[in-house]
């Protein structure tokens, strides 16, 4: 069997197609999972609980030694992270593309202000679980549709999504505020919080600083979910379906069905993100949900590599520290403040496509298919010595 | 697979050999030292051959010996590793695709290659665009060759049958007006019966309009029927190249090779 | 009955314009199997380009046929420099390629022309014609936008049956390989075939935004209505294209004249019948793909 593999003639038939490209950083996560099954599934865990850990340890710093600005710019950072993570796992690993991400964080943050609105508002973890509730019961109705849909199809499909959704915010203006939105009443601290920043720096605990903290959390109990699920049987099954679509369903694999769980899994961040984003900005408006918000969380995944969650971080870290510098970049070039805005998007626009044309597996997925191409390179070396020996 | 057959060529014709007495210098198409690869893959390791002109020159071998690779190698659809593609006399080794037929070569691919969606005149006279205005007794012509797509010729070219379609595609690129012709797999899916009236008509035009061309066919025993040459290909690489007669009458290449 | 009328020629009306728009989606389409964002925001350059020379003292005349030219451009060069590099590539990576075209350009606009809404004219009434006594509700601008649409459709099919060029592009569009080997130039081919579908999406640029007021996202409800359009039609089908988008157009607008307080309904609307005809019928209700494949 192997020798049929390693003979020209078996791929002469191959040869004949296209050669083949690769899809997005599709190859290096391929390659990661059967690396992955090496590890026992404890140690998986129990390494992400490490990691977890460790980053937990850096936020705190990272929060306690930064100014209540930077504070601010973090808290948005983990918005624009958490959706972005839950879209690359939707385009990166089961490669579906979504441009109405942006609607189902609306749908999120929607949820909380209303929620929030009461006389007597409920807790806040409960707040965030029925935002993320009601994304997830708009990301499987949109999956249901989109299950069924590739490519093209699927990305104008959710850009109508995108168009069209805040449109029922300004239909409905007596639930949802019309065009001036809604306004969030962010919660208080609690207690506690205050005492622990007391103990770790001494620090004002603002509640910009709570509000960065709440979105650091969510973060990273979003990733290490996301994480520990792409590592799994489910995550491994979701590349199977977005790279050998026809294997799979040989396999048995209902393609829909996975198809649906992936962008019901990416909704619920959405929605997450969503009510962060409500309390962190304390508006929910339909100018916060544009066109382009979707946009710039496809820039954020397809910069970092598309299927990593540390990649859609770095790409999130764009998204909030680039528009100040552009906007200054701007005025510097003699534009005023709001053509000076429009750089940023300019930016995203042809990163979008630069990175596309020239490095299509993103940051992170060039660094990984260097090193996978490094490792094939050394096993083709062996394997040409070995036939060598033979002869 | 017999030892005697190994991996080194072997050319038993000595070149003119299988020639009727034509003093062609060179020969009208001639490959030399051709690879090509897929990636990693090599499909063509080193391939060599001369299509005289006015003959029918076959390339055999199974599925995956690299057929069609040459072929398309030869059109610029792939470009070789190495090597060099010389018509007339000419290198066009890295000549864009689109000006192969303007030499004079005209390559029709496997599969047939008819535009589905237009007409069969629409078809014909894609062909000759290139050309610029093309008379309409040369579209005639190819339509007394082929009277039965001359019934359809408004008709769009996805409802024809696979015959129809050989023909249309024949018919196609001898509007072309080619020096040499490149068949890929014309007996493919046909009846028998069709193969060998396209055959029969190739020789025709071969022995009377003077075209020349290089077939590629996996089904060795009609190829060789019509051919004056054979070149037999394995794993990338010429096994042997003769006369049709010869390889016809050897009975362990036939076995080894070609499968009849 | 009068107000039924009305609604009917302004369905029509804003019909032509989503036929117009789907058919420079559905051209490049069959040419290059993608789908272009960024059509919209490549006409709304247009629209400005035309509006800064009427702001100059230009005709309404003189600025439409620059713009159309400078479709032409833009599209033939997007092809060459943007979208060669993923052609025949993995169709996300064509997508996102054409939505980062999509940002960038909108954002260009904004930055050179400035984000504020702006009036553009049209070179006709919008009064309807009076027959009599009555008024009638065809305005002298739909019968403009109608008749601009037909004549460019026209000419398009005539491009396409009757000249040389216009069969080479058809050969390239279906069978690239193919065209190739029978010497049609078919990145030209390519190229022109954007050049043009650019051509046809800035019309209906210009004339949407006819009477109305611009900005640099006015064609963000355009490329929905558009795409919405060329999927009723089967994306692979001009004819299917004009006939989604007269029947968005009217539906739309219906929705519009009818629901109470319909026009906030227009976009959701639009969704509902994508997800609609996606799901009942998704190779849209014209498709021939049988036909094409068998």
């Amino acid at each position: 069997m192997s020798d049929l593999q390693s003979s020209p003639s078996a791929a002469g038939k191959a040869t004949d197609e296209a050669p083949v490209v690769a899809t997005a950083g599709a190859n290096a996560s391929s390659a990661q999972a059967s690396a992955e099954r090496s590890f026992l599934p404890q140690s998986t865990l129990l390494r992400h609980l490490l990691v977890l850990l460790g980053s937990a340890v850096l936020a705190v710093a990272l929060l306690e030694l930064s100014t209540p600005y930077q504070n601010s710019q973090l808290a948005t950072l983990t918005y624009y992270a958490i959706a972005a993570g839950g879209l690359t796992v939707l385009t990166g690993m089961n490669g579906q593309i979504s441009l109405g991400h942006g609607a189902l964080m609306a749908a999120g943050a929607y949820t909380t202000a209303l929620l929030l609105d009461a006389d007597e508002p409920l807790p806040l973890p409960v707040v965030l679980l029925a935002s993320v509730l009601v994304a997830v019961a708009i990301g499987a109705l949109v999956g249901v549709a989109a299950a069924r849909l590739h490519g093209p199809y699927l990305a104008g499909a959710t850009l109508a999504l995108a168009v069209g959704l805040p449109g029922l915010a300004i239909y409905f203006h007596d639930i949802f505020g019309g065009e001036q939105g809604m306004r969030v009443r962010a919660p208080q601290a609690p207690e506690a919080f205050e005492s622990f920043i007391d103990v770790v720096s001494g620090n004002n605990a603002s509640s910009t600083k709570w509000l960065a903290y709440l979105g650091t959390i969510c973060l990273l109990i979003t990733y290490f979910f996301l994480a520990n699920l792409v590592r799994s049987r489910i995550g491994r099954t979701w590349r199977a379906v977005r790279d050998q679509e026809v294997a799979a369903e040989l396999a048995g694999i209902n393609l829909g069905a996975w198809r649906v769980l992936a962008f019901v899994v990416s909704a619920a961040a959405a929605g997450l993100a969503g009510a962060v984003l409500a309390l962190v900005v304390r508006l929910a408006a339909p100018s916060g949900f544009t066109l382009v918000l979707s946009l710039s969380l496809l820039t954020a995944i397809v910069l970092g590599g598309l299927g990593s969650l540390v990649g859609a971080l770095l790409g999130s870290a764009l998204l909030v520290f680039l528009p100040p510098f552009a906007r200054d970049m701007g005025a510097s070039f003699g534009l005023d403040q709001t053509e000076a805005a429009q750089v940023a998007p300019f930016v995203y626009g042809v990163v979008l496509i630069v990175v596309m044309i020239f490095v299509p597996a993103g940051f992170v997925g060039t660094i990984r298919l260097r090193r996978m191409n490094a490792k094939a390179k050394k096993a083709m070396a062996q394997a040409a010595a070995d036939a060598a020996g033979r002869r | 697979m017999t030892e005697a057959h190994g991996a080194t060529a072997v050319s038993r014709s000595g070149g003119s050999a299988a020639s009727g007495g034509t003093a062609t210098t060179g020969g009208l198409l001639q490959v030399e030292d051709l690879t090509s690869s897929y990636g990693p893959v090599r499909a063509l390791d080193g391939v060599s051959l001369t299509a005289e002109a006015g003959r029918i020159t076959a390339v055999l071998g199974a599925n995956g010996a690299g057929k069609t690779t040459l072929l398309r190698t030869i059109s610029g659809l792939v470009r070789p590793v190495s090597g060099r593609v010389l018509l007339e006399g000419h290198d066009i080794t890295k000549a864009p695709v689109e000006s192969m037929v303007a030499k004079g070569m005209a390559h029709v691919p496997e599969g047939r290659g008819v535009i589905a969606e237009l007409t069969v005149d629409e078809n014909l006279r894609v062909g000759s665009l290139f050309r610029g205005k093309v008379g309409k007794d040369e579209f005639d012509r190819v339509y007394d060759l082929f009277p039965r797509i001359a019934e359809r010729r408004n008709n769009a070219a996805h409802t024809l049958s696979g015959g129809e379609r050989q023909m249309l595609v024949i018919g196609r690129a001898l509007l072309a007006q080619p020096r040499i012709l490149l068949l890929d797999e014309p007996s493919l899916g046909l009846a028998p019966r069709i193969v060998a009236q396209i055959f029969g008509l190739l020789r025709q035009l071969v022995d009377s309009e003077g075209l020349s061309v290089l077939l590629v066919e996996q089904n060795a025993r009609s190829a060789l029927s019509v051919a004056d040459v054979g070149v037999v290909l394995n794993l990338g690489r010429v096994v042997v190249t003769d006369s049709a007669s010869t390889l016809m009458a050897d009975e362990d290449l036939r076995h080894a090779y070609l499968g009849f | 009955m009068d107000y039924f009328v009305n609604v009917t020629i302004t369905g029509l009306t804003q019909g032509m314009i989503y036929a117009a728009f789907a058919l420079a989606l559905v051209l490049i389409w069959r040419s290059t199997r993608i789908v272009n964002f960024a059509q919209g925001s490549m006409a709304a350059a247009t629209t400005f380009i035309a509006l800064s020379l009427i702001q100059a003292g230009a005709s309404y005349w003189v600025a439409l046929v620059v713009a159309l030219a400078s479709g032409f451009v833009l599209g033939a060069i997007v092809e060459r420099v943007i979208i060669r590099p993923v052609e025949g590539g993995p169709e996300l990576n064509a997508v996102i390629v054409t939505l980062g075209l999509f940002v960038a350009i909108q954002a260009a606009i904004a930055i050179i022309f400035g984000s504020s809404f702006q009036s553009f004219p049209t070179p006709f009434g919008v009064r309807g014609f009076e027959i009599g006594e009555t008024t009638i509700p065809l305005t002298p601008t739909s019968l403009y936008v109608i008749g601009a649409v037909l004549v460019t459709m026209a000419l398009l099919v005539a491009l396409f049956r009757f000249t040389r060029v216009g069969l080479a592009m058809r050969a390239s569009a279906f069978s690239q390989e193919v065209a190739r080997l029978l010497g049609v130039k078919v990145g030209g081919m390519l190229t022109l075939g954007w050049g043009l579908a650019a051509v046809v999406g800035s019309l209906s640029g210009l004339l949407i935004a006819g009477g109305t007021f611009v900005y640099p996202a006015y064609m963000d409800s355009l490329i929905v209505f558009g795409f919405v359009a060329a999927i009723i039609g089967g994306l692979d089908s001009p004819v299917g294209a004009i006939v989604g988008g007269l029947i968005l157009g009217l539906a739309l607008s219906y929705v519009s004249g009818y629901a109470p307080r319909g026009s906030a309904l227009v976009t959701i609307s639009a969704l509902v019948i994508l997800i609609g005809v996606l799901l009942v019928r998704p190779g849209g209700l014209f498709s021939s793909t049988t036909a094409r494949r068998a």
